[in-house]
């Protein structure tokens, strides 16, 4: 029997099993974030246990509220910030060099197939494009993670989602995940791992491999998971070229994590995209979607452009083209984050900041900002946000807010339009 | 090891959410202390005054699926510096479960019918729990009423409670 890649992945990294249905793994990187990270290290501190399991392997960034907006804020980065130099972490990421974490660590080539990756935030499943087992955690495994620098999950169950068909024109990562995780529903892969495998995503970049991940735990999965090829080593390949004499030395190494044709599914699902339209959630889960034409009346006070799942560079090109030569409706308030320094770097480069701000969005530096509702774009009650973020859940964006889920070329048709629209570029 | 002896507080309800346990908006407090005086705050149970029927109690039994909804660990630590490091329900959501048990707490699920047994005859009476773990038994006294119930958990959990949780046990074993 052959054996899936997050099967292969475990059994590259067991360490104990303490008992029968339980498995500790060995971890190759420990993300940390100001947010969930300071309660572990205050934690470590009372316990006298104030120690790293290796400093290369931890890497840390101040990312969900940046700069700091009022005294707590700042005290969860000081936090982060203290512990960081008093244990010699060199990758850790503060303001003016720090970006959303699950962008910034992949886009520094931090992540690689075969790897195992955790970290205390829920979407840190995105990592899974690399072909990496990554996973969100608790606070004491993020505790025990970054002192021992080990794991305990269950065995891993794969549920294969095979995509395939012809992706319409103005159809993106964002909306293909959106329809997948309205098939499965909320709850469809918990305890599960998402590998999305087939056509169209071979086809995909690695920006939109994240997209796609980024959202499995919508789903419930623990983590989303797409199997190394070409585009991988390319990606890497800045990071890697020292260590390959060439690419296809580096594939056929990182093909030892791939997927056996006979390996055992939990499921395998068939999902064609071609006559996928762009689509938006409506209620206050993920899991509820709608064709955006269904959903042409609903005005919008906000929209917003950003996030791990949907704040890449490929995203605000996306936007931009939607954008160039327009101007946002007098009643929508635009703001687009770009994710990374990079990406802001890239995007005022290529001339894309100037159509953002020609067409009337505020540009903000990278963070997470309002996509968790502390900053940078809080609703007020009762207003509605077209939001290129991965969460609608009741109070998200701000206290009586609406968040509807889109992809950024929706979010810009949008912003042009005052409601929520479908892009020029798709042609249903 | 922590203490799973003492008073019980109990609360006949099913999915109490972890919304319930520890509000959302003490999420940005950084010790585990701060959040003692919120325990409960929000919980829907008709005349129940969380300030003062927390006071004193150690245990807490429930019906099903408590700790349900966000993944916090906060709700655990809202418990654990209220000194309760025991809950016994029916069932409960997963997460949740292990995260109890990751800090070392115990979160033990009994049958339905023992349950209602249980809420039967102490429910609304002072009663008095004491954890017995190496005869894997709870004894509850209220007046002069006994009762003994035995309850399973598994090696990796005793485990875990025996050394304190998953800091502890990780750090002496890997
Ligand atoms: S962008 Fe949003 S979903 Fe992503 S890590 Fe930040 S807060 Fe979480």
């Amino acid at each position: 029997m052959g054996k899936t890649i997050a099967e292969k992945i475990f059994d590259a990294h067991h360490v104990d099993n303490p008992s029968e249905d339980i498995h500790v793994i060995r971890l190759d990187a420990v993300f940390c974030h100001e947010i969930t990270t300071p309660m572990a290290i205050n934690d470590l501190v009372s316990r006298n246990k104030d120690r790293v399991f290796d400093p290369e392997k931890i890497k840390a960034v101040i990312d969900h509220v940046t700069p700091a907006k009022d005294s707590k804020t700042a005290e969860q980065g000081k936090i982060l910030r203290d512990w960081a130099r008093r244990h010699n972490i060199i990758d850790f990421f503060d303001i003016g060099r720090n970006g959303i974490c699950h962008v910034l660590f992949p886009e520094k080539g931090f992540v690689r197939p075969g790897f195992t990756v955790i970290m205390g935030d829920s979407h840190t499943c995105t990592h899974g494009a690399f072909g990496a087992f990554a996973a969100g955690v608790g606070t004491t495994d993020l505790e025990v993670g970054i002192l021992k620098g080990v794991c305990a999950f269950h065995y891993p169950i794969t549920i294969k989602i095979n995509i395939s068909g012809r992706m319409p024109e103005g159809i993106f990562a964002k909306d293909v995940i959106l329809s997948v995780i309205g098939r499965l529903g909320g709850n469809g892969a918990t305890n599960k791992v998402l590998e999305f495998t087939g056509p169209v995503v071979d086809a995909m970049t690695m920006e939109s491999r994240m997209t796609l991940c980024n959202m499995a735990v919508e789903a419930g999965a623990t983590s989303g998971i797409c199997l190394p090829d070409m585009t991988t080593v390319e990606y890497l390949w800045e990071f890697i070229n020292n260590e390959y004499p060439d690419k296809t030395a580096a594939l056929d190494d990182f093909s030892r994590f791939s997927s056996d044709s006979d390996a055992r599914y939990d499921q395998v699902i068939e999902h064609d995209v071609s006559r996928l339209e762009p689509l938006v959630t409506f209620g206050y889960k993920p899991d509820q979607v709608k064709p955006v034409a269904e959903m042409e009346t609903i005005k919008v006070d906000q929209v917003y452009i950003g996030s791990c799942t949907n704040g890449r560079i490929e995203d605000l090109r996306v936007a931009a083209r939607e954008l160039s030569g327009q101007t946002i409706s007098n009643s929508v308030r635009g703001i687009v984050s770009p994710a990374t320094p990079k990406i802001y770097r890239q995007a005022m480069e290529e001339g894309i900041l100037k159509i953002f701000l020609d067409a009337g969005f505020c540009v903000t530096n990278p963070t997470c900002g309002a996509c968790l509702g502390m900053s940078n774009g809080v609703l007020a009650q009762g207003e509605v946000c077209a939001s290129t973020t991965n969460r609608n859940f009741n109070g998200r964006m701000g206290k009586g807010g609406m968040v509807h889920l889109v992809s950024p070329a929706t979010a810009a048709a949008t912003a042009i339009a005052g409601y929520i629209t479908n892009s020029r570029r798709f042609k249903g | 090891m922590k203490n799973f002896s003492g008073k019980v507080l109990f609360l006949d309800r099913n999915d109490i959410n972890t919304d319930e346990i520890i509000p959302a908006k003490y999420l940005s407090e950084i010790t585990k202390q701060a959040l003692q005086p919120y325990l409960l705050e929000d919980i829907k149970i008709d005349g129940f005054m969380p300030r003062i029927d927390i006071q004193e109690k150690n245990v807490i039994i429930t019906r099903t699926n408590f700790g349900c909804g966000s993944s916090r660990e906060h709700a655990v630590w809202a418990l654990e510096v209220n000194n309760i490091n025991l809950v016994i329900a029916e069932s409960f959501a997963r997460i949740f479960r292990q995260n109890m048990f990751n800090c070392g707490m115990m979160a033990v699920e009994l049958p339905a019918k023992t349950i209602d047994r249980i809420f039967r005859d102490f429910a609304g009476k002072e009663t008095y729990l004491e954890t017995n773990l190496e005869k894997n038994i709870f004894i509850m006294t209220a007046n002069q009423h006994h009762l003994e119930v035995s309850f399973s958990i598994s090696d990796f959990d005793r485990a875990l409670v025996m050394s304190g949780g998953w800091v502890e046990y990780a750090d002496s074993k890997y």
